[in-house]
């Protein structure tokens, strides 16, 4: 099934997508059909910059565990590290 | 078979990208606007097109995604709009009434016009088809005709029940039971709805399918569903569509 089930959300850092790098300004995640991966379902990351078009665009469509994997050892990185450097800008 | 990519007018009097595939060897013949999915205007709808014209029918479909994306690869332009909430239902009607028109006006036509669409697409195909002087329409699984999208759905648009009594033409539903957009419940209501208003129309409903059972690149993909489906298609085609 489509589950349409979709979160968007303003973010701020860079992407290297197929034009080279660019600033990210919004990621959407979303639990639906992939284009790409195997499997019927991903869990689907897009970070992108609107103003610069449809192609800056960095896609990323991974398994459920895999997701929750990642998700879990980007919190366990931010809270390794020291506060300080946490709360400096990107 | 030629097929091709062209400019046509759509909504607004934009012009919009489309893809179209239309046999050499036979007319008039009839016309097939092919409404794509969520994914997008991607090879395998195209795929879907050339079908139709191997079938014997003009087949267009419009690149829905062409004002938020155009020449953009299709998943970069499906992103895009599913940021943006999907798109609009006036304007979806604006894009498939000019597709339609666009085939009409083919030297090789004979005035008869169908819709299709697949996901979001067989809900559009329904709306086109209460909307839009069509002969024959083809909703296969969409979903939110009777029940608005579920809450975190990037889609902003609203049911269409109320559109029922408006319905111009046959209408054939394809649909998977191990669906839940839309649910069997959900194809139960329509199918009633339709006849309490009565609709000519004909839902077959898979036992051993799901979403997107006609999906040849997707673990989706039911072979006996999708063959009988494609065998029922041709069909109604032939029916609603001979000149």
């Amino acid at each position: 099934m489509c589950t349409y089930q979709t979160t968007t959300l303003p973010v701020r850092g860079s992407g290297k997508g197929a034009g080279g790098w660019f600033p990210v300004t919004d990621a959407t995640v979303y639990f639906d059909h992939p284009v790409h991966a195997p499997g019927d379902h991903t869990l689907n990351l897009d970070l992108v910059n609107p103003g610069e078009g449809p192609g800056a665009r960095v896609a990323v469509e991974l398994d459920a565990a895999s997701a929750r994997a990642l998700a879990h050892a980007i919190l366990e990185t931010l809270d390794a590290v020291p506060e300080a450097l946490v709360a400096g800008r990107a | 078979m030629r097929a091709e990519t062209i400019s046509f007018t759509g909504a607004g009097g934009d012009e919009i990208e489309g893809y179209l595939a239309q046999p050499l060897d036979r007319g008039p013949v009839g016309g097939v606007v092919v409404i794509h999915h969520m994914p997008g205007y991607d090879e395998p709808t195209k795929e879907i097109t050339r079908r139709f014209a191997a079938m014997g029918y003009l087949a267009l479909m419009p690149n829905l995604y062409w004002r938020e994306a155009p020449g953009a690869s299709p998943d970069d332009a499906a992103a895009t709009a599913r940021r943006q909430g999907g798109v609009p239902d006036d304007r979806l009607v604006g894009d498939v009434g000019g597709a339609a028109a666009y085939l009409r006006g083919l030297s090789s036509s004979n005035g008869k016009v169908a819709t299709i669409g697949y996901c979001s697409g067989g809900r559009q195909s329904f709306l086109a088809a209460c909307s839009l002087p069509l002969d024959a329409a083809v909703d296969c699984y969409g979903a939110f005709v009777l029940n608005p999208p579920p809450e975190g759905s990037p889609l902003s648009v609203g049911p269409l029940g109320h559109l029922a009594p408006d319905l111009h033409c046959p209408l054939l539903g394809l649909f998977g039971a191990e669906d839940q957009f839309p649910s069997p419940d959900e194809v139960a209501a329509l199918d009633a709805l339709l006849t309490e208003h009565g609709k000519a129309h004909e839902f077959h409903t898979y036992e051993d399918a799901g979403h997107a059972f006609f999906a040849t690149n997707r673990t989706s993909y039911r072979p006996e569903a999708a063959n009988d489906g494609w065998e029922r298609i041709e069909r109604f085609f032939q029916t609603h569509l001979a000149g």
